[in-house]
């Protein structure tokens, strides 16, 4: 049974099809696994066990089968589930149930794919390390002192570790690519606007995106056909025809423009994340593409914009969480005014806090133009550059973190340095645009690296394709797997 | 205190809400009077994850309401968030417009204090989202909140401070609500809080710059306004005179006690940190649906008048009386064309109806009879079954407990008598009872002749043909 929670889901699939495997048999893999491992990666925040068993055992009985009836999943805990909690990883959540599935979570259940649970985060998406969930920490399974990333960690580790087979994550300013990078899984953002966001908590509405994590490059291609469309209850979603993204995958690189921006390449990114991205650059001209270097100089100028932006939005998002309706209400108030400080004191984290603050802040009366909409400005300047690489280049190569995973504890106090880790992704959150993070190696330590390749919007059968020429090339995952030490 | 020498300046914010059948960005019903939280649903809950979708017929309504005040209509708007904590307000933002409304620079025109029409400048239409309502210690001990109005649509309508005197801002809000009605973007119902207004007042000595102003808040009847006006503007120059300075501040206009309390001053205002709203798309108008809402826009009150007077003979009072409502003016066309009688139902709705609706003091939305039941009621007078004055019973009854006319009369026994044998049975009786009013008018006092039918008419409870009353009297006092 232990060989089934190693397989991805496209294998899970042709076994299924041949009836080699039942849906109860996989679901019963992955309970042991999780009952196996789960202690020592803390990946999930609520746990859907029985319940999935159940519903794989309806599976099993179901004379029409769904499309992908009995694979299972994991769930970030920021999509709303029908019936099961949506924490948040947060205290001010801790206790909520959403009357309602999330649009991406309806589709999955459409689809027949079954829930082991949900998994941590850090609280409201906000961090790079899980370690701000209020929840408990996760922990990295190819090292456990060290951290999965974030936002999406417990997506990134579960996966990692064979706890589920995929997992849905949201990425904001790199919360999908980071982890998946730091966990050495597949992690796609996609394009703003191609997967509905209904449902999803929100952190930052325009920078929002919920993709997949998963094993490798055709399963991240098939949870995107799962996932992404048009939702007429989300007005930013976009109405086109829908792409088969797996359809591709076995296309030729030969020729295509890839360009190298040098800037991502700066201080601050680690040696041998950079080796390894040298050594993708080489792979890839081995396969036939044409790669250059390219100067796209947005890195510094969008980690500003993006945390005036994202705090902004953040900090009138999180203001329905007052302690009036649902979620975390303090026990001690003396007035309306007290209800809501105290809540809102005692019910977010330091770092929700913090970006609250901020946001309040640039969004102020007399500091308004200072801040935001100079941001916004910058915003339209990232956009038009990415614009200019894009009509030279088919896809951009650049790292996905500046290191691999750093140790639990490490950077907790220094929230700056924590915000240089997101530096290589925000600006493609910025500009709207999908990126993929593949693995393309390990460090000295064993700690793997990944790569992070950029489209144009609505290019995600691009970069797919192109990650996918890779992963056959370098076999990561038959090289290399997580062993749960702790050093 | 030289009173003459000021003058006072009010700018009119009003909040109509909007009669479309589903809230502003959710398919929840907009019905009001609905068990409290009923209609309601993830999005006007603010739900966590919940998003917010622009109801179309809200940019269609606004659009129309704009090009029915001459305002602009701005091709390319936007929504913002307008931010800040009260517990009827679910997501803690308001989804509204700040700097680029639907609609700019219109004006409506009104009468001035001297009779003089005068234009009443609108800076800005907008569309926003009403917030719920909080009932206190209405179940129980303690507040709850209503959520069935969080995401009613609204149109906020900013007037420039253009209106003099708290008679031409009556006037104002009763042409913008007449307005409303009449394009049918609103039933302005100001008792169920449909049609409100926000008032600014200033007062500065003429000739000088402008004072400082004070706004009273969701205010809801003609009535209060006018008297919050009268009483702010008192006050403020009060104060001047006195030598204080006034304070910018917002007011709570107490109509019990007649005055304004303060609420909150400048320093404690908040600060709403608006910005675009992220979850909603930019809304781009073409000049052709402008246009085809333009040539849609229903028969406004001008409109009306000109053909009342033109093609129903009715006189220039008599039909802006009547178009000055579009509930009446509706009334009037509907009881006209059901009775054929277009001159009886004008008179009814500018002398009775007009009365008992200034004595009840209602608006004529509350009306709650049909134009048929006013219809019918002409009928029986024009075929002679009722006289004018049981008419004017049944119209009371009409306003208290509507149903068909001919029911009323026959549940009360107030058919008209027109039978002679009866009628002249009823002559000789009040002749016999009243030897001297008789002996006067032989004298030649015709006023006796009124007296002997009213005494009549009082014997058979109103009910006798008046006309065949005064033509048996004479027949029989010419004897």
């Amino acid at each position: 049974m232990e060989d089934i929670t190693r397989l991805t889901v496209h294998e899970l699939k042709s076994k299924l099809d041949k009836k080699e495997i039942t849906p109860k048999e996989i679901v019963k893999s992955y309970i042991n696994r999780i009952n196996e491992k789960e202690k020592d990666v803390g990946a999930f925040v609520t746990l859907n066990l029985e319940d999935a068993e159940k519903e794989a055992i309806a599976c099993d009985e179901e004379k029409e089968k769904k499309e992908y009836s009995g694979i299972p999943i994991g769930i970030k805990d920021n999509l709303c589930t029908k019936g099961v909690k949506t924490t948040c990883s947060s205290k001010m959540l801790e206790n909520f149930v959403s009357p309602y599935d999330a649009t991406v979570v309806k589709k999955l259940k459409e689809n027949g794919i079954i829930s082991l649970g949900k998994l941590n985060m850090d609280e409201f998406a906000m961090g790079s390390s899980t370690e701000n969930s209020r929840i408990h920490v996760t922990r990295n399974p190819w090292n456990l002192n060290k951290v999965p990333g974030g936002s999406s960690g417990g997506s990134a580790a579960a996966v990692a570790a064979d706890l589920v087979p995929w997992a849905l994550g949201s990425d904001t300013g790199g919360s999908i690519r980071q982890p998946a990078s730091l966990c050495g899984v597949v992690g796609l953002k996609p394009t703003y606007g191609l997967v509905s966001r209904y449902g999803l908590v929100a952190f930052a509405s325009s920078l929002d995106q919920v993709g997949p994590i998963t094993k490798d490059v055709t399963d991240s291609a098939i949870l995107l056909n799962i996932i992404a469309g048009h939702d007429e209850k989300d007005s930013t979603s976009y109405n086109r025809e829908k792409e088969d993204y797996t359809k591709n995958l076995n296309k030729s690189i030969k020729g295509i423009k890839i360009g190298v921006p040098k800037e991502f390449f700066g201080e601050g990114i680690n040696k041998e994340v950079k080796e390894k991205l040298e050594e993708a650059i080489e792979t890839y001209k081995k396969l036939g593409a044409i790669v250059e270097e390219t100067s796209l100089d947005v890195a510094k100028m969008s980690l500003a914009a993006y945390y005036i932006i994202a705090c902004a939005e953040a900090s009138s998002n999180l203001g329905r969480f007052d302690g009036i309706r649902y979620g975390y209400r303090a026990k001690e108030y003396n007035s309306l005014k007290e209800l809501y400080v105290n809540s809102r004191t005692e019910g977010f984290g330091e770092e929700v806090k913090r970006r609250i603050i901020l946001g309040t802040y640039v969004l102020s009366s007399g500091y308004y133009d200072a801040y935001y909409k100079k941001a916004q400005k910058v915003r339209t300047v990232i956009k038009e550059k990415f614009n200019t690489a894009f009509n030279k280049y088919d896809v951009l190569l650049t790292p996905v973190s500046p290191t691999t995973a750093f140790n639990i504890g490490e950077k907790c106090n220094n929230p700056l340095e924590m915000y240089l880790a997101d530096i290589c992704t925000v600006s493609i959150n910025i500009a709207g645009v999908p990126a993929i993070s593949i693995p393309c190696g390990v460090d000295k330590k064993d700690m793997p690296i990944g790569m992070q390749l950029i489209g144009n919007r609505f290019e995600e059968g691009k970069i797919l394709n192109a990650a996918y020429a890779f992963e056959q090339e370098i076999k990561f995952r038959e090289k290399y797997k997580p062993d749960f030490r702790k050093e | 205190m030289e009173k003459d020498d000021y003058e006072v300046v009010i700018g009119l914010e009003v909040h109509a809400e909007l009669s479309t059948k589903t809230k502003i960005f959710c398919s929840c019903k907009t019905e009001f009077g609905a068990d409290p939280n009923t209609h309601i649903c993830p999005v006007c809950m603010a739900l966590p994850g919940a998003l917010p979708v622009l109801n179309e017929k809200v940019v269609e309504y606004a659009v129309k309401a704009g090009l029915a005040t001459n305002c602009s209509i701005e091709k390319n708007s936007k929504n913002d968030r307008k931010n800040y904590f009260y517990p009827d307000l679910p997501k803690s933002y308001q989804i509204s417009q700040y700097d680029k409304p639907l609609c700019n620079n219109g004006y409506i025109e009104i009468e001035d204090d001297n009779g003089n029409t005068k234009k009443v400048r609108i800076l800005r239409i907008h569309i926003e989202e009403d917030a719920g309502k909080l009932n206190h210690n209405e179940f129980g001990v303690g507040s709850l909140v209503d959520l069935n109005r969080s995401g009613v649509p609204l149109i906020e309508i900013v007037s420039e401070p253009d209106i003099r005197s708290e008679a031409e801002a009556d006037r104002y809000l009763k042409k913008l609500k007449s307005i409303l009605q009449y394009v049918e973007v609103s039933d302005c119902k100001m008792q169920e809080g449909s049609f409100r207004a926000d008032v600014n007042v200033s007062v500065h000595k003429k000739g000088e710059p402008l004072g400082t102003r004070t706004e009273m808040k969701n205010m809801n009847s003609f009535k209060s306004i006018s008297r919050a006006i009268e009483y702010e503007k008192n006050r403020q120059i009060e104060e001047l005179e006195k030598g204080n300075s006034i304070i910018q501040e917002t007011l709570r206009w107490d109509d019990l006690e007649g005055k304004t309390f303060s609420m909150r001053n400048k320093e404690e205002a908040e600060d709403y940190r608006y910005f675009p709203e992220p979850d909603l798309v930019a809304i781009k108008l073409s000049e052709e649906y402008i246009e085809n809402i333009r040539k849609d826009l229903p028969e406004m009150p001008e409109s009306r008048r000109d053909r009342y007077i033109n093609k129903l003979g009715l006189s220039e009072k008599d039909s802006k009386n009547i178009t000055s409502s579009k509930f009446l003016s509706d009334l009037f066309e509907k009881a006209g064309e059901i009775s054929g009688n277009y001159k009886a139902v004008c008179n009814w709705i500018n002398s009775d109806i007009a009365r008992i609706l200034n004595e009840k003091e209602i608006d004529p939305e509350q009306i709650k009879f049909s134009a048929e039941n006013l219809a019918d009621l002409i009928k029986l007078i024009d075929n002679g079954t009722i006289s004018t004055s049981i008419a004017k019973k049944v119209l009371d009854e009409l306003f208290e407990n509507p149903r068909k006319p001919e029911e009323i009369i026959k549940e009360k026994g107030w058919i008209q008598i027109s039978d002679e044998s009866q009628i002249k049975e009823v002559v000789k009786k009040v002749l016999e009872e009243n030897e001297q009013s008789v002996q006067d008018y032989k004298a030649g006092k015709d006023r006796a002749l009124g007296y002997l039918v009213g005494q009549a008419m009082k014997q058979t409870k109103g009910k006798a043909n008046p006309k065949m009353l005064n033509e048996m009297f004479l027949e029989e006092l010419k004897k």
